[in-house]
């Protein structure tokens, strides 16, 4: 493997482990807000407890990806900083009111209604415009004017391929965090909130699928270049629908531990992982050696070599100091009987 | 305006608000950990309720800082992609490790506050600390960045293309250890004093009740020692500073100073407003030689005056007000806490004065105007360079306009979330005062947020 391509897979995977944090995160944020009504239920209940201790965790990783990129790519860096400036703004605007409301709603109580509105709405507008930095790496919304690149807002706005990108990214977040809410719920003895959010892991699950059909098709002719490399690694595709296939199954089967109940949900957790892992993994590679298409590749935006040792090294040794404590965390958070299980 | 003026304003906006809650956010947890030592050490439940309340005011402050900090590291980005992109090939090492201390705090601080009432009380010392460690850290590496804009090292640009390029060299460019160590240091002082002000504040309220006024009093005390001993440190670092300034960019002492000529035997001038028609301080009060003094411990040291660089190398000359806010402030802080060890120690009175208090009152906020002028005396004091003499902050900045919209939409949101921070923590502690707190029995160490 060369550097470049050790570098790209580290970006990569953070950027899939936020993906899948962060969709879990914002989307534990919207149920919260759907069912605050409920009284009876506790699925808000918790989608918060799930959400309290994890945001600033998830928001550790999108700053993790924005320090890989410019430290490995100082190159691209360069080019999507400049093109990136409107919506990265608008993003940085609204994860901020995000943040922010999360936390002051779980202080004042009082005002946890409005509060929670806030945090739910802004947290499904999020993942819609953080995925659009995907269709503006395709190059087709870049213009250069006077030997400065731009982007074009206009174009980009009346744009399917866009728009299949964001639906994509909305459904994905529902389905995701539904799922995983409904094993955390089951998890806590739940039984009415698991119902609740298996029901809507089989509204959303058909519904990404559809989602990335529509994305495939946009791309056809949006983005020929990166359709026709997808279609070479179709097995991935293939097994990638496989798994989600396997998850469907895994929540029809009857429990193992539970009777009475419907439903494998941490099977099912883990077959959708690995389905979006396969699909990404399609994706990143036909997207390769591009970064930013047709301008950048990953060889032309490396950073110096000696960088790329000292941070490969303090890569490793990041990941020794902080492996037990992230071991820990999960332990505390999602293990440990005495936090899931709602008093 | 041009588009390097909105540029620097907006991300000079993003840093002013950011810092607040960043110091506070590296400041506090220090007082939290020494709050739950003292628990541990006396049982006295009182340090218990302390340490829990200044969580809970800790994580409504990160719920600002961490959104503002993620808006400053992108913006960066953004806002400035020519400097990133030197920063990405040269400096990267201290923002990848930040981001390990990033993990730490994040972690730790979720362990402390959703796990108090589960993990041991070794555990929850450990955890702090672990918070304490990692905003501590994170401070210090992302000063190293600005350290770096200062007296860069570790690379050259040859031809518009950067050689030689020794990232541990420019990790520990010469200015880091103090800068950062400058840095780290006012954080505790301020986060101390904050905590001071708030204590002190309850203490001049009227009518409480003895076991109240009791805990106050204790917070007040701890506070006082904690920003006293850093108060004096900050100092003697901050002469370290100085005379780095003095090594390293001449003339950006000589524009603190308001000095224009090159001498020995320097004197300092203290207050005023420098002229550059004059070529003088107006209005200042002058001690003789002192400058020389300060830059290199002895009179006869030759100091460069701003005419020895050409007039567009020189840094705006309003920096010297700053510069004396900064060292004044520090000087008040320092003479307060002087003042709370007098009164206890030597003259043994069991309570301060209400004049003291006041001071003390106003100490918080002092120390918060003290590290934005600090702040701004550095960046504004290093123009026209981003890299100093290796890139100038207009080649650096973005080159796709519409700045002036995202200025006004980072205005709205930065008031708003300030406003908001206010009222939810003055909502919540009115809620909960300390004496609910104080009535609970001793062994709950719950922190439910």
């Amino acid at each position: 493997m060369t550097n470049e391509l050790i570098a790209i897979t580290v970006l990569w995977g953070f950027i899939f482990i936020y993906a899948v944090m962060a969709t879990m995160d914002f989307g534990a944020g919207f149920w919260s807000m759907v069912y605050i009504h409920r009284e009876k239920a506790n699925a808000t209940t918790i989608a918060n407890r799930y959400l309290s201790p994890t945001w600033e965790v998830t928001n550790v990783f999108i700053v993790a990806i924005v320090v890989a990129l410019f430290s490995f790519f100082p190159g691209a860096a360069f080019l999507l900083g400049t093109v990136l400036l409107v919506p990265g703004s608008i993003i940085l605007i609204l994860l901020a009111v995000r943040s922010a409301f999360l936390v002051f709603a779980h202080v004042a109580k009082e005002y946890e209604k409005a509060l929670t509105y806030i945090s739910g709405i802004t947290g499904i507008i999020i993942p819609a415009l953080l995925i659009s930095v995907l269709p503006i790496t395709h190059g087709e919304f870049i213009d250069i004017r006077k030997g400065v690149p731009t982007l074009n807002l206009e174009r980009f706005f009346t744009n399917p391929h866009a728009y299949s990108f964001m639906g994509f990214a909305i459904s994905s977040t529902l389905f995701l965090s539904s799922l995983l809410l409904a094993d955390y719920s089951l998890e806590a003895g739940d039984r009415e909130a698991y119902r609740l959010y298996r029901r809507d892991a089989w509204i959303t699950g058909p519904l990404s699928l559809l989602m990335a059909g529509c994305m495939m098709l946009t791309m056809r002719y949006e983005a020929k270049w990166l359709y026709d490399k997808m279609m070479e690694y179709w097995p991935w595709l293939i097994g990638s629908v496989a798994m989600f296939a396997a998850a469907g199954i895994a929540l029809s089967l009857p429990s193992s531990r539970h009777p009475h109940v419907r439903g494998r949900p941490r099977l099912a957790v883990i077959a959708i992982v690995i389905q979006y892992f396969l699909a990404s993994y399609a994706y990143g590679k036909a997207h390769l050696p591009y970064m930013v298409y047709p301008d950048v590749t990953i060889e032309s935006a490396f950073t110096h070599p000696d960088t790329f040792r000292a941070l490969f090294a303090s890569y490793i040794v990041g990941f020794l100091i902080l492996f037990p404590g992230f071991v820990y965390f999960w332990r505390l958070f999602m293990h440990d009987k005495r936090y899931v299980r709602p008093k | 305006m041009d588009d390097v003026i909105i540029a620097r304003s907006l991300f000079g906006m993003t840093m002013a608000f950011h810092i607040i809650f960043a110091t506070l956010g590296v400041g506090i947890p220090i007082m939290i950990l020494l709050a739950e030592l003292l628990y541990q050490k006396t049982k006295d439940h009182d340090y218990a309720v302390m340490a829990k309340r200044w969580t809970k005011g800790l994580a409504v402050l990160l719920g600002v800082a961490i959104p503002s900090g993620t808006i400053a590291g992108v913006q960066l980005s953004l806002l400035w992609p020519g400097f990133m992109e030197v920063i990405g090939k040269v400096m990267s090492l201290p923002f990848q490790i930040e981001i390990y201390a990033f993990f730490i705090e994040a972690l730790f601080m979720s362990i402390y506050v959703y796990a108090a009432d589960r993990i041991s009380p070794l555990m929850r010392i450990v955890s702090v600390f672990f918070v304490a460690l990692g905003a501590s850290a994170s401070a210090i590496l992302i000063t190293n960045v600005h350290a770096f804009e200062g007296t860069p090292a570790g690379f050259r640009i040859e031809n518009g293309e950067i050689v030689d390029v020794d990232p541990w060299a420019a990790f520990f460019n010469p200015s880091f250890f103090v800068t950062a160590g400058h840095v780290v240091l006012s954080a505790y002082m301020t986060g101390a004093f904050v905590l001071a002000s708030i204590a002190a504040y309850q203490l001049l309220r009227a009518a409480q009740n003895e076991q109240v006024r009791r805990f106050h009093q204790k917070a007040l005390k701890l506070s006082l020692a904690v920003g006293g001993v850093f108060s004096l440190l900050t100092a003697i670092n901050g002469h370290e500073s100085a005379q780095l300034l003095h090594q390293y960019q001449p003339e950006k002492l000589a524009a603190a100073e308001g000095l224009f000529e090159t001498q020995s035997h320097a004197p300092l001038a203290i207050g005023g407003f420098t002229d550059a028609e004059t070529q003088s301080v107006k209005w200042a009060i002058e001690i003789p030689w002192a400058l020389s003094f300060l830059a290199g411990n002895r009179f006869d040291t030759v100091v460069k005056g701003l005419n020895d660089f050409p007039k567009e190398w020189w840094p705006p000359l309003f920096v010297h007000t700053l510069f004396n806010a900064m060292v004044g402030i520090g000087m008040l802080l320092l003479f307060l806490s002087a003042a709370a060890l007098i009164w206890q120690k030597w003259l043994k009175r069991p309570a301060f004065p209400r004049w003291l208090l006041y001071g003390f009152v106003a100490a918080g906020p002092l120390a918060v105007i003290g590290i934005e002028c600090g702040w701004i005396f550095a960046c504004t004091g290093r123009q026209p360079w981003v890299i100093y003499r290796m890139m100038k902050t207009e080649e650096a900045v973005t080159q796709t306009g519409n700045l002036a919209v995202l200025f006004a939409l980072f205005v709205a949101i930065y008031i708003l979330l300030s406003i908001a921070v206010v009222l939810v923590l003055r909502y919540y502690f009115r809620r909960h005062p300390v004496a609910d707190d104080l009535r609970k029995p001793p062994n709950e160490g719950t922190l439910p947020v």
